[in-house]
């Protein structure tokens, strides 16, 4: 086994890991040895190609598809540098004063919360796209909501010199969309902080990381990693947990730390969700152009928010309900498609948690709460409403029996969609946004950190990523990701006195 | 290990028809592109998977057989779709999502080729509008 001497450590380089190195980066000017383990590869700019199988091999876990042990949900997160910063699509909102406040963690505030968001949206140039950059899938959007009195808000999207390629979800070919991958890590790295990839960490021990770094496969897309291939023994004086909330509680379960921390893992959320396409007589632009501009959010009201979104033809296939000549004719209809995502804003309950089998296998159990289903439905029919009051002529809505609904039925909506229809294992569900795993909160009684990420009983354990919620957010979460990070390197800095010294 | 889905073509092709009726147009050449991206989506997975995809197909195919008197080849693919329904609409989840695991398969052969990108009218290019303009 190969040792390497480190000060401090970072595991993943996503939302919260590349906050996390970057904002420690300055230590290294101390001579202090900043390392990140990735266990993703780093792509070439010309590896990013748009063709979606490829790519959601080289830069997603199980090809953005891992399924949950339930076997009824598919949770989609990053597996490369920059984590899930690298396929997400950018949209970058402030967490609600309301969600931050109901998770009542001492010495959390919102105000803290929204100046570190802030501060992070404006480095990563977040801004509303104009007008003319806009296209129908999104107008119709808007358009459809201002039809029946309500308003939809634009999303703010971190992107510069965006092209319009819609691909976000692919990973951007064209450098346009600033994620940690293009923000923080190369700055991190320019103060010399060294970011390791295709380098996972197998296990924790006392101030250690045990890694294996592995070669590229024959054909594989991404480079080599910088250290050789093999299994190495990491000791740092602090070890920084960033690999989200599958990843990061995963790991420490492995390690053992669940004896010490009984909630670790418990509290898994992920805004469970599914998409709903309208199809129009003509055809409008939907696969050209950033694909989210709008947001119609009901988290507070009905549980639920609802999406523009674009897919790709093998994703969008998968998310219809069904198969056969119906499913075909509108997958054939693709160019007069326009798209909805509807998702709901579920809660931390008991059993919806990650755990590691005996082998250390991950595993995520996930059950939809009547709640959940209950929301769902109602988004499918609002979302319906939407589609067609902006002239769908038909829509497809998974919890409607048949899906197929004709623009004649549109008034029989809250008839035809029902929370009854949805069958775990026929409905498909999916998930980007995974929360939870490693909650913040006041003892370890009650959750894995304090609110600045560190483990209970544990000094020279940090956590700095998605895992730290202690429920679900109701809105795209990585702007409070960062901050959270943020907060995690902060304390560490505050500790390093002590940290360094021990 | 890496499966083949050579053991279990002609009902997995037959499958695929049921869930793409497109699939059928497919020659040799497009059939082989299909089978190899399948296959190589279930390399990335554990043994365990692989094995248990090829024997519900093997299931499939045998109840063909009994419900029918034929196998899934056999059959006419509003028959193949009507039996996938009843399954898909089970109340025993393990069949739902076998239905489920099966239809994805066939869904990421058939929709991940780029001539049927074409032939859907997907134009996404990472031009973007440069490339419409
Ligand atoms: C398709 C998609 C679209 C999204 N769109 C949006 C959006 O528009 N707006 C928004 O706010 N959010 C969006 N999100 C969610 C957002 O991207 C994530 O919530 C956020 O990136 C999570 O940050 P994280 O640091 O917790 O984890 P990640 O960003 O997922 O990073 C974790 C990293 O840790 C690595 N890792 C895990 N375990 C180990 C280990 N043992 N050793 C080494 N490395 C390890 C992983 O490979 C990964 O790279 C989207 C997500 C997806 C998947
Ligand atoms: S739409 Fe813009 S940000 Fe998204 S992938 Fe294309 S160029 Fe990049």
């Amino acid at each position: 086994m190969n040792r390497i001497q480190a000060d401090v450590v970072i595991i993943g380089s996503g939302a919260g890991g590349g906050t996390i190195a970057q904002a420690l980066a300055p230590l290294t000017a101390d001579g202090k040895k900043v390392l990140v383990l990735e266990q993703g590869a780093r792509l070439r700019d010309d590896e990013y190609t748009g063709v979606e199988s490829d790519m959601a091999r080289a830069l997603y876990e199980d090809s953005g598809g891992f399924l949950t042990e339930q076997g009824t949900l598919t949770l989609a997160f990053g597996r490369t540098y920059g984590g899930s910063t690298a396929v997400y699509t950018g949209t970058s909102l402030i967490a609600p004063e309301r969600v931050i406040r109901a998770w009542d963690v001492p010495d959390l505030d919102h105000d803290d919360i929204a100046r570190r968001c802030r501060n992070f949206a404006a480095q990563n140039h977040v801004h509303l796209l104009p007008d003319d950059e806009i296209n129908d899938n999104n107008r119709l959007f808007e358009l459809g909501c201002r039809r029946i009195g309500l308003a939809a808000e634009q999303f703010p999207v971190n992107v510069n010199g965006c092209r319009g390629s819609s691909l976000c979800n692919l990973g951007c070919p064209n450098a346009a969309k600033m994620g940690t991958d293009r923000v923080q890590l190369p700055a991190a790295e320019t103060a010399g902080v060294e970011v390791v990839t295709r380098a996972e960490a197998l296990r924790i021990e006392e101030r250690a990381v045990i890694a294996r770094v592995s070669r590229p496969l024959d054909g594989e897309k991404g480079l080599p990693s910088a250290w050789e291939p093999g299994e190495y023994r990491i000791e740092a004086s602090a070890v920084v947990v960033a690999g989200g909330a599958v990843g990061s509680p995963a790991l420490l379960l492995r390690s053992g730390f669940g004896r010490l921390l009984p909630r670790l893992g418990e509290g898994f959320t992920c805004h469970p969700a599914f998409i709903l396409v309208g199809e129009h007589e003509e055809r409008i632009t939907n696969d050209v152009g950033h694909p989210k501009s709008f947001y119609l959010d009901r988290a507070q009201e009905e549980g639920y928010v609802l999406e523009t979104c674009m897919y790709f033809p093998f994703i969008t296939a998968k998310n219809l309900t069904g198969f056969g000549p119906d499913h075909s004719a509108l997958m054939k209809a693709f160019p007069r498609l326009q798209m909805i995502l509807v998702l709901a804003c579920d809660r931390a309950v008991p059993g919806n948690r990650v755990s590691v089998s005996g082998k250390g296998v991950t595993r995520v159990h996930y059950e939809f709460t009547p709640e959940v289903r209950s929301s769902l439905a109602r988004a499918t029919v609002m979302a319906a409403r939407i589609f067609f009051a902006a002239g769908a002529v038909r829509v497809h809505a998974p919890l409607a029996s048949p899906p197929l609904l004709t623009r004649g039925q549109a008034d029989q909506l809250d008839q035809k969609i029902s929370a009854h229809e949805f069958l775990p294992g026929r409905t498909s569900v999916s998930a980007a946004h995974l929360m939870g795993g490693c909650a913040m909160g006041r003892t370890p009684e009650d959750s894995v950190t304090d609110a600045w990420g560190r483990v209970h009983g544990v000094p020279w354990l940090r956590i700095g990523d998605s895992s730290l919620f202690p429920d679900s957010l109701e809105i795209n979460p990585y702007l409070t990701i960062m901050a959270l990070a943020d907060r995690t390197a902060e304390a560490l800095m505050g500790d390093s006195a002590a940290l360094f010294d021990s | 290990m890496s499966v083949s889905l050579g053991v279990v073509r002609d009902p997995f092709r037959a499958l695929c028809i049921a869930f793409v009726p497109e699939s059928a147009e497919l020659n040799e050449p497009g059939w082989r592109e299909l089978e190899s991206e399948v296959e190589r989506a279930l390399a990335d997975r554990p043994t365990a998977i692989q094995k248990q995809m090829v024997l519900l197909i093997r299931i499939l195919d045998l109840l063909a057989r009994a419900r029918h008197g034929n196998p899934l080849a056999a059959l006419t693919p509003a028959a193949r779709r009507e039996l996938l329904t009843r399954l898909q609409d089970s109340r025993w989840l393990l069949l739902r999502r076998g239905v489920w695991g099966l239809r994805t398969l066939a869904f990421l052969g058939y929709y991940s080729r780029p001539d049927t990108a074409a032939s859907i009218g997907y134009r996404a290019d990472l031009r973007g509008w440069e490339a419409r303009r």
